[in-house]
C-alpha cells in the first residue's frame, strides 16, 4: 500500500477530435502511472497519442476539436479534469514542461534574465521574492544546469545561444518551480547527438539529485533505453506495452515493440531491418479492438477485441491477445 | 566515379549598412574526398559540419569557391557550364525534409514528370507509363499520382523524392539525410529501399547523414566530418573495427543504443563535451581541439594533415601523426 | 494539363481530389459566420449590379431623367428610399451605381495584378541582385505618392471620368501586389522543392509560373477580395470630388456628392448611397478576412 498518492496518473484517458471528415477516436483508455522519484518514458512514432496525452495533461489541447471523452488525469491524486480557476492552476503548478524545440521555445525579444525571472515569479513555491532574491536564484539554477558565466548569460538574447545551451535554459527554467513532476516533450531531438548525450546527463543528474519525478516523450527508443526506469510504448492512441526499461529491452513481448527494436539500425551491424508493415491507421476509420493487429504477424480473429493489459511476468505489462490466458493457461511467449 | 580535390565553399560574412565583408564562414574546407562506382559513400556529422553544403555543391546548387571536383574524370563545373541539363541528369539529390521538398501545390504526377520533361524523355504516353514504373519501383500505389503532398505521409512523400531523383535515370545520387524526419519503422522501409535500388540500379551513393547506426549497415566507406573538414575516412569495416579520431569516439559514445550488444562496442571512458564553436570564428590549428580530449600543445598551432594509419584508413589527427612514418618504415623493412 | 486529355477514366480521380478540396474549403469557411455574410453581401450585390435594369423599380432613372415634381421626395411606398434633387429614384440608381463600382474594382485590378504579380516574382527570385533592387525602388517611388494627390494630378491633365479615375487608382495599386508576391516569393524560393526543381533543369519560366506562383495565389486571392473594397471606396471618394462618375450617371460617390449640400433635411439623398457603399465595402472586408482564414491554414 503506497502511503501517497502517485506523482502522476493517466487513467482510462479517451480523447477525440471533430474535424470535417468526422470523428477521430484517438486515445482509447489510456493508462499510465508515474510514482514519486521515477523516470518513465512514453514512447511511440508519430501521431501515437503521446503528445496528446501530454497536452491534455497541460491544458493546451484545443478543446474544439478535441474533446476530453472519458478518464481522468490524476496529479498528485488530484482530478485535473474536475478542477477548475485557482484549484486548477495549482494543481498544474506542481508540473513543469520540457519543451521540444529550443529555439522556438523562448522568446526571442526579450533576455534570458527576464525569461526566467518570469518563471520564478509565477511560480506557486516562489511567489514573493524580490529582484535581488531572483536574480540570486537565477544565477544558482543557471550554474546547476551546466552554464558557464550565468551573468553574463542572463544578460544575453536566445539568439546568441546554441541550441545545447537554450535547453539548458529551458531545463532551468522548469527545474525553478520546484516541481513534483518534469514533462519532458522530446527535449533533445532537435539537438545533435554529442549534445543530447550531454543534456540527458545533466536531466538525470538534476532529477537524481531532487527527487523529482519525470515523464520522459520521445520517439527515440535509445534515449529511453539509457534514461528512464520504466517506459510505456503506445500504438495508435493504446499502450501496448509497460515495464521496466530494462525488462521491456532485453525482452520485449508486444509484437510492435518487437518490430520497432529491430528497426533500430544497430551499432553491431546486423543490416538493415525491414521495418514493420503497413501503416499507421487513420483515426477515422480505426480498427477495433486491438489497433496493431492489421499490420501483426501474429493476428487472430480474437484481435478484434481489444486486448487487456496483462502481467505475464512482474512489472512487465502487454496488452496483446497472444498473453490472454487461453482457458486454464497462459499463453507462452512468441518470438 | 567522382572526385573532390581540395574543394571549398566559402559564405561571405556581411555586416553593417553597407554591407562589408568581416570574414567567412569556410563551409566546405578543402575536401578532398573520391567515390567509386557503385560504392555508399556516408558522410557523417552534426550540425555545423558543412555535410549539406558539400552536397549540395556537388549536385550544382552551389558554386565551389575553390578546388576542384571531377565526375567520371571531366572538370564537373566545366561540364555544368556548357550543359547543366546534361549533368542534372546524371547526378541527381533527395532532399531531407519531405514536407518541404514535393510542392504542396501540385499533384505527384505533376512533380515527377518535370524531369522527364526537361530532358525530353519521351511523349506524352510514354512518359505516363515511365511514371507507373517509377511508382512501382519506389512500392508506391499508382493512384497516388494524382494526389497532392498533404495526402502522403512522410515516409511515403520520401518515396517520391526518391522516384523524382530515379526519374532521369542518374547514376550519382547525394543523399541528404533521407530518414531523418522520419519515425523508426518508416526509416527502416526506406533504408531497405533506397539499399535494394543502389544494387538494382548500380547506384552510388553519398548518403549524409548524423545517423552512425545506420552508416553501420550501410555504406561502404566512411568519412566523419567537422566544420568543414574531413577527421577520418575509412572502408566502413576498417572504421568500425576501430575508430581512431577523438572527434569520431566521441560521436559513437554518444549514441544511445537499444542493446546491451551495442553498449559494448561503444568507446568506454569518453565523455561528451562543449559545443560546436561557430564556424565564423574557427579555432586555430585543429578545429577539435576545444572539445578534445587529448588536446595538446601541438594542436592549437598546427592543423593536422591526413596521415594514412592502414590501407583505406586515414586520420586527421596529431595523434597519429607519427604513425605514418612508422608503417612506411616497417613496409620498407618488410 | 495534360492528365485531362488523357484516358477520360484519369481525370476522375483529379476531379474528385478537387472536389473533395473545395467541399473541405466550404466547411472551414462556412465555420466563420461573419465570412458567410461577407459572401452573402457581395453576391447580393454583384445580382444587383448585374440585373439591375430588370428589377430597378425605375430603370430609367439612372440615365439623363428629370422629373421636378417628385423632386426631394423622401423615402415613400413609390419610392422606396426617396428621390433625389431632380426626381429619380434613389434605390434604382443605388442598383445601377453598383454596376460602376463593381466595374471599376474588376477593372483595376485586372490591370493591377498582372503586372504587380509578375514583377514580383521576378524580384523575388532573384532577390539580392540589381534585378531586385531596380524592381524595389521603381515599387517604392511608386508607393511614396499619396494616392487622391496622383489621381488628382492625372484627372488635371486628362478628362475627369470614370477611366481616367481607373488608371490614376491603377497607377498606384500595382507596387502594394509586387511587394506582396515579393515577400511570398523570395521565402518559397528557398523550399527544397523549387531547389529540387533546379537542380532538375526546369526553365527559370516553369519555376517562377509552376512552382513558386501557385504558392501565391493564397495571399494573392485573399488581397484581391479585400481590394475590392478599397478600389470601390477610393473609387467612391473620386466621384465624390468630381474625378470619377461623372453625371448623370449613378455612381456611388456622385450620389453622395449631390445630396450632401441638402443635409440634415433630404438626408435620404447623401445617407443611403453611402449606405450602400458600406455595404458593398463590409461585404468584401468579411470576404477577405474568411478567405485569408480558410487559405492561410493548409490542413485540417
Amino acid at each position: 500500500m503506497e502511503s501517497r498518492a502517485n506523482v502522476f496518473e493517466v487513467r482510462d484517458l479517451e480523447v477525440g477530435f471533430r474535424v470535417f471528415r468526422g470523428h477521430l477516436r484517438v486515445l482509447d483508455k489510456a493508462n499510465l502511472v508515474v510514482e514519486h522519484g521515477e523516470k518513465v518514458g512514453l514512447v511511440g512514432e508519430t501521431g501515437c497519442g503521446k503528445s496528446i496525452t501530454m497536452k491534455a495533461t497541460i491544458g493546451i489541447l484545443p478543446i474544439p476539436p478535441a474533446h476530453i471523452s472519458g478518464g481522468s488525469i490524476l496529479i498528485d491524486g488530484r482530478d485535473i479534469l474536475k478542477l477548475r480557476g485557482r484549484a486548477l492552476r495549482h494543481t498544474q503548478g506542481l508540473l513543469s514542461l520540457i519543451p521540444q524545440d529550443p529555439s522556438a521555445s523562448l522568446n526571442p525579444v526579450f533576455r534570458i534574465g527576464t525569461q526566467l525571472a518570469d518563471a520564478i515569479k509565477y511560480s506557486t513555491a516562489n511567489a514573493n521574492l524580490g529582484r535581488k532574491a531572483i536574480r540570486k536564484r537565477s544565477i544558482e539554477i543557471l550554474s546547476e544546469v551546466g552554464l558557464p558565466d550565468p551573468e553574463r548569460n542572463l544578460a544575453s538574447y536566445p539568439v546568441q545561444m546554441s541550441g545545447g545551451m537554450k535547453q539548458r535554459v529551458l531545463i532551468a527554467m522548469a527545474l525553478v518551480t520546484d516541481p513534483l513532476l518534469l514533462i519532458a516533450d522530446e527535449p533533445t531531438t532537435a539537438l545533435d547527438v554529442t549534445i543530447e548525450a550531454q543534456i540527458l546527463r545533466l536531466m538525470r543528474e538534476a532529477v537524481d539529485r531532487r527527487d523529482v519525478s519525470i515523464l520522459l516523450i520521445t520517439h527515440n527508443l535509445g534515449v529511453v533505453r539509457e534514461f528512464t526506469d520504466r517506459v510505456y510504448i503506445m500504438y495508435a492512441g493504446q499502450v501496448s506495452e509497460e515495464g521496466a526499461t530494462s525488462d521491456l529491452f532485453s525482452t520485449p513481448l508486444h509484437p510492435y515493440t518487437q518490430g520497432l527494436i529491430a528497426s533500430v539500425p544497430k551499432l553491431t551491424g546486423e543490416g538493415v531491418a525491414s521495418g514493420i508493415e503497413g501503416m499507421v491507421p487513420d483515426y477515422l476509420d480505426v480498427p477495433p479492438g486491438c489497433r496493431f493487429s492489421p499490420r501483426c504477424r501474429h493476428t487472430m480473429p480474437v484481435c478484434s477485441e481489444k486486448p487487456e493489459m496483462r502481467l505475464p511476468e512482474a512489472a512487465h505489462g502487454v496488452a496483446c491477445h497472444l498473453f490472454s490466458p487461453a482457458p486454464g493457461e497462459e499463453k507462452p511467449c512468441s518470438n | 566515379m567522382l572526385q573532390l580535390s581540395d574543394l571549398e565553399k566559402h559564405f561571405p560574412v556581411r555586416r553593417g549598412p553597407f554591407r562589408r565583408v568581416v570574414g567567412h564562414v569556410r563551409a566546405v574546407d578543402r575536401i578532398t574526398l573520391s567515390i567509386s562506382k557503385k560504392e555508399i559513400v556516408g558522410l557523417v556529422g552534426e550540425s555545423g559540419s558543412g555535410k549539406s553544403t558539400l552536397g549540395y555543391t556537388v549536385v550544382g546548387i552551389h558554386n565551389p569557391t575553390g578546388g576542384r571536383m571531377e565526375f567520371r574524370g571531366q572538370d564537373l563545373l566545366a561540364m555544368r557550364r556548357a550543359d547543366p541539363r546534361a549533368v542534372s541528369k546524371e547526378i541527381q539529390i533527395v532532399f531531407q525534409d519531405p514536407g518541404s521538398s514535393l510542392n504542396p501545390k501540385r499533384s505527384i504526377k505533376q512533380t515527377l514528370e518535370l524531369p522527364l520533361r526537361v530532358h525530353g524523355l519521351g511523349n506524352r504516353t510514354e512518359r505516363l507509363e515511365t511514371l507507373k514504373e517509377l511508382m512501382r519501383t519506389v512500392e508506391l500505389p499508382e493512384p497516388y499520382l494524382y494526389r497532392s503532398p498533404s495526402a502522403l505521409s512522410g515516409g511515403q512523400r520520401q518515396r517520391v523524392a526518391v522516384a523524382r531523383a530515379l526519374a532521369s535515370k542518374p547514376d550519382f545520387l547525394v543523399l541528404d539525410e533521407p530518414t531523418s524526419a522520419l519515425d523508426v519503422s518508416v526509416q527502416a522501409k526506406l533504408s531497405n529501399l533506397l539499399l535494394a535500388l543502389s544494387a538494382e540500379l548500380e547506384l552510388t551513393y553519398l548518403f549524409i547523414t548524423h545517423d552512425l547506426s545506420l552508416m553501420r549497415n550501410v555504406a561502404t566507406k566512411v568519412a566523419i566530418m567537422y566544420l568543414g573538414k574531413i577527421c577520418e575516412l575509412a572502408d566502413a569495416q576498417t572504421f568500425f573495427a576501430e575508430p581512431l579520431h577523438p572527434y569520431t569516439q566521441m560521436l559513437l559514445s554518444s549514441i544511445p543504443v537499444v542493446s546491451a550488444e551495442e553498449e559494448t562496442l561503444k568507446p568506454k571512458h569518453v565523455v561528451p563535451r562543449g559545443e560546436v564553436p561557430s564556424p565564423v570564428n574557427i579555432p586555430s590549428g585543429c578545429s577539435f581541439r576545444t572539445r578534445c580530449p587529448h588536446a595538446m600543445e601541438v594542436c592549437s598551432a598546427v592543423d593536422p594533415e591526413f596521415v594514412e594509419v592502414e590501407s583505406d584508413h586515414e586520420v586527421r589527427c596529431h595523434l597519429f601523426a607519427g604513425i605514418e612514418k612508422e608503417v612506411r618504415a616497417r613496409a620498407a623493412d618488410a | 494539363m495534360s492528365a485531362l486529355q488523357d484516358a477520360p477514366r484519369l481525370s476522375h480521380p483529379r476531379l474528385r481530389s478537387a472536389a473533395r478540396a473545395v467541399r473541405r474549403s466550404w466547411y472551414k469557411f462556412s465555420r466563420n459566420r461573419l465570412s458567410v455574410v461577407g459572401l452573402s453581401a457581395v453576391c447580393i450585390v454583384i445580382l444587383l449590379a448585374l440585373l439591375a435594369p430588370v428589377i430597378s423599380p425605375y430603370p430609367r432613372h439612372a440615365g439623363k431623367f428629370v422629373d421636378f415634381a417628385n423632386a426631394n421626395r423622401p423615402p415613400s411606398w413609390t419610392y422606396l428610399l426617396g428621390t433625389d434633387v431632380v426626381g429619380r429614384d434613389i434605390l434604382s440608381r443605388i442598383f445601377f451605381g453598383y454596376r460602376f463600382s463593381l466595374l471599376m474594382g474588376i477593372i483595376v485590378l485586372a490591370l493591377v495584378v498582372p503586372p504587380g504579380v509578375i514583377l514580383g516574382l521576378i524580384a523575388g527570385y532573384w532577390k539580392g541582385s540589381w534585378i531586385d533592387t531596380v524592381i524595389m525602388r521603381i515599387t517604392d517611388v511608386f508607393l511614396a505618392v499619396p494616392p487622391l494627390v496622383l489621381a488628382l494630378a492625372i484627372a488635371s491633365v486628362l478628362q475627369p471620368n470614370l477611366y481616367n479615375a481607373m488608371l490614376a487608382v491603377s497607377l498606384m495599386w500595382w507596387p502594394w501586389y509586387c511587394r506582396l508576391v515579393y515577400g511570398v516569393t523570395s521565402s518559397v524560393r528557398n523550399e527544397f522543392f523549387v531547389q529540387a526543381a533546379e537542380v532538375a533543369g526546369a526553365s527559370k519560366v516553369h519555376i517562377l509560373l509552376r512552382e513558386i506562383l501557385p504558392n501565391c495565389v493564397s495571399p494573392i486571392l485573399t488581397k484581391i477580395s479585400l481590394d475590392m473594397g478599397w478600389v470601390i471606396l477610393l473609387g467612391a471618394a473620386l466621384s465624390f470630388v468630381g474625378l470619377g462618375v461623372q453625371p448623370p450617371r449613378p455612381g456611388l460617390g456622385t450620389m453622395v456628392a449631390d445630396g450632401a449640400q441638402y443635409m440634415p433635411d433630404s438626408w435620404w439623398i447623401s445617407v443611403f448611397p453611402a449606405l450602400a457603399i458600406m455595404f458593398v465595402v463590409l461585404g468584401f472586408n468579411l470576404l477577405g478576412d474568411g478567405l485569408r482564414d480558410v487559405l492561410s491554414v493548409e490542413e485540417v
